[in-house]
């Protein structure tokens, strides 16, 4: 991995101006992702803030050929950008190498995207497929999706008097059913460590085949916490254990960051306010359950990663 | 030269996209375009084509591959029926609006519910507003010839519009028929070789596809769309003109057939349009001088070829084989009736709902509908406006 210095230097192809929100973690980790590559590459993108805060007409913060369809399709159509780039290449009108890279919230991924995707992987296409995951709908203005973890409070699983849980029930696990495709590289990454993230996206291109990572992305607005808090915010995720940072390169699971000190889960909850109500009295039982469902697959993942808890 | 050959409608469209040759083609099965992607897949196996063939696991994703490959600067089609192209529905817009010249065979099959496998046009014909060029054919030779010429009119650069080439599920895409085939060479010198003008795969001039496009520009690139579509008319006229030229066989956004001066004149699109010809020449042995006006071009709407051939005539029948529901009548009938409107002599136009989920037409219903013309001529009087052809009520 070259030095924090040396990155500093190299060219961003993801320029500023645009008009995501501050402290939005989608940039953050678009930049870091795009830093990681040497090869030319044509980026897709699901609707979503990322797109829409990005390529108001006629601007654009993409300085390399980038396409957006719609919603649910960020992967079959990257998928035939990729093919069509075999096929020319086959036919000698294409001598580059070139890598396909599309971004889809979690909305776009866990959700209306999900066949669309898994028929992409199935399919072998050699592209890497990014799910920045904010845990719910931030476009539409944060609502429940399959990816919001059991508690958070949403506008549509709001925490009120006869449900004081807010989301009842438990968060997708997506990176698992990615990894049932048997593709030659999964990861879950956080922002917050960048080194582990870039090596991943490295990695991920150079796999022969689909790749998939999947990124923590806070957001400042749904999650409720201050905008100067995203990378730290990206960290608690991952030291409380609520995010574990791992890969599968080519089925073999590898834990790539262990905290030093684990931090309860109840920090991560404190951090934000969609987790406020959980801190009632009348959730301790939720906060208990939470706290055992993340050590019971912490438990597995170790056991996957042929590690003793 | 040309080989003759007794092959399916599937037959033959798999057959004319192996001539064409794409770069990607993306498809799914649905009855009864399956044959299509079967044979298809048979030419792929057999390295008959250059084309990447991707499998999708749906139409949804089928068209949104094809925008994708053609997007990156690829020769893309795909093909499908009735739901598949129901699944598709909003990638189809998307594809029109990105000027993305993406060919597509639709194979006429009634939309559900309830689940129908067999032909009408409430598919294609509820893509109608989507930006979609549609080329409508009569018979298989009309599916071969239609599809070659769809791929020059799409990429023509006046116009960038995708082009669906429907034909009747069943009826054509199983029925065989004698069908003219021309050399590889010749089809592959008459569409030429695709110059992609924005290409995403083009890495040194990257491009944006498909940004957000608010108040401030969407309405200047609709009305872009407009023209384009306008500009398709005479592109789909100089094509069927440089197509005789190799073929033999003239294409024009309309066709006419029977008695030129005969004033009774029934309007259809697909394969109505044979059976038709067919009421047409019995009708003629009785002494009774009678007229087709085949719809080819659906989408642009060819309104002032329609309204010079009618001109003349005493009355007109328009055949739909979709119902447009709560609207005054069927689709084409609308378009036709509307054309018709400025024109200084008023004609009486009267519509023909038939076919839905595949009943079947034949000549005896059609020459009932010219009888009916007769009597119309004879009274002045319409009876009903609308007319459900071949149903129990």
């Amino acid at each position: 991995m070259p030095s924090l210095k040396d990155l500093s230097k190299k060219e961003e192809l993801f320029s500023s101006g645009h008009r995501l929100c501050p402290g939005c973690g989608a940039p953050i980790i678009v930049r870091q992702v795009l830093l990681a590559v040497d090869t030319p590459v044509v980026v897709g993108c699901a609707t979503g803030c990322l797109e829409v805060g990005t390529t108001i007409y006629p601007f654009t913060a993409w300085k390399m050929p980038w396409i957006h369809n719609a919603f649910e399709n960020a992967a079959s159509t990257i998928s035939g950008v990729e093919a069509a780039y075999r096929s020319l290449k086959r036919q000698g009108k294409i001598d580059k190498e070139i890598r396909f890279i599309a971004f889809g919230g979690d909305g776009g991924t866990y959700d209306i995207g999900i066949q669309s995707l898994s028929g992409a992987l199935e399919r072998g296409h050699r592209f890497l497929y990014i799910c920045y995951d904010n845990e719910a709908y931030m476009n539409t203005g944060i609502q429940r999706s399959s990816a919001s973890p059991r508690g958070a409070s949403t506008t549509t699983s709001p925490a009120g008097k006869a449900i004081p849980e807010g989301k009842t029930e438990y968060r997708k696990d997506l990176t698992q059913i990615v990894a049932a495709h048997n593709i030659p590289y999964v990861a879950q990454a956080s922002p917050g460590y960048y080194n582990d993230l870039m090596k991943k996206v490295q990695k991920a291109l150079s796999a022969n085949g689909p790749s998939f990572i999947n990124i923590l992305s806070p957001c400042p607005r749904g999650w409720r916490y201050p905008a100067d808090q995203t990378i730290e915010i990206a960290k608690l995720a991952v030291l409380s254990g609520f995010w574990p940072l791992y890969e599968i390169e080519n089925g073999k699971y590898r834990i790539t960051y262990k905290p030093r000190k684990k931090k309860p889960l109840k920090d991560w909850l404190e951090s934000q306010g969609r987790f406020r109500h959980l801190l009632k009295e009348e959730n301790k039982k939720v906060v208990e359950e939470l706290q055992k469902n993340i050590e019971e697959k912490e438990k597995k993942l170790l056991a996957l990663a042929g590690e003793n808890a | 030269m040309e080989t003759i050959k007794a092959m399916t409608g599937d037959e033959v469209a798999a057959e004319t996209i192996r001539q064409i040759n794409p770069d990607v083609m993306a498809a799914y099965p649905i009855t009864p375009q399956t044959e299509i992607v079967q044979i298809f897949s048979e030419f792929v196996a057999n390295g008959l084509v250059d084309t990447e063939m991707v499998r999708v696991e749906s139409e949804h994703s089928a068209m949104s591959a094809c925008v994708g490959a053609a997007s990156a600067g690829a020769r893309a089609m795909t093909a499908t029926s009735a739901n598949g192209l129901a699944l598709m529905w909003e990638i189809v817009y998307i594809a029109a609006s990105l000027r993305l010249p993406i060919v597509m065979p639709v194979v006429n099959r009634a939309l559900s519910g309830p689940i129908n496998i067999h032909c009408d046009h409430s598919d294609s014909m509820g893509a109608r507003d989507s930006g979609w060029i549609q080329l409508y054919s009569e018979n298989c030779q009309e599916i071969y010839d239609n599809l070659i010429q769809a791929v020059r009119i799409a990429e023509d650069k006046s116009v960038l519009l995708p082009v669906m080439v429907t034909f009747d599920g069943f009826i054509i895409s199983h029925g065989t028929e004698r069908v003219k085939i021309l050399e590889d060479e010749q089809v592959r010198k008459f569409i030429g070789k695709y110059n992609p003008r924005y290409p995403l795969l083009d890495i040194d001039n990257p491009v944006t596809y498909g940004p957000l496009d608010l108040f401030d520009y969407y309405f200047e690139h609709k009305r872009q769309q407009v023209e384009a579509m306008k500009n398709a008319l005479d592109v789909i006229k100089k094509i069927g003109g440089e197509y005789a030229q190799l073929s033999g066989r003239s294409y024009d956004l309309i066709e006419e057939f029977g008695s030129p001066d005969a004033d009774l004149v029934v309007i259809a699109a697909g394969s109505t349009a044979g059976t038709v010809k067919g009421a047409i020449e019995e009708l003629k042995e009785e002494g009774i001088n009678a007229k087709l006006l085949k719809i080819r071009a659906f989408r642009p709407f060819p309104q002032d070829e329609i309204k010079q051939s009618l001109r003349k005539v005493a009355v007109v029948a328009v055949m739909d084989r979709s119902a447009s529901f709560g609207a005054v009548g069927g689709p084409i009938f609308l378009e036709v009736r509307s054309a018709l409107l400025d024109e200084e002599r008023r004609v009486p136009v009267v519509n023909y709902i038939y076919g839905l989920g595949g009943r079947n037409i034949g000549i005896e219903d059609i020459k009932k509908v010219f009888q009916d013309l007769i009597q119309i001529k004879k009274t002045g009087k319409v009876k009903n406006l609308v007319n459900y052809l071949g149903v129990r009520e």
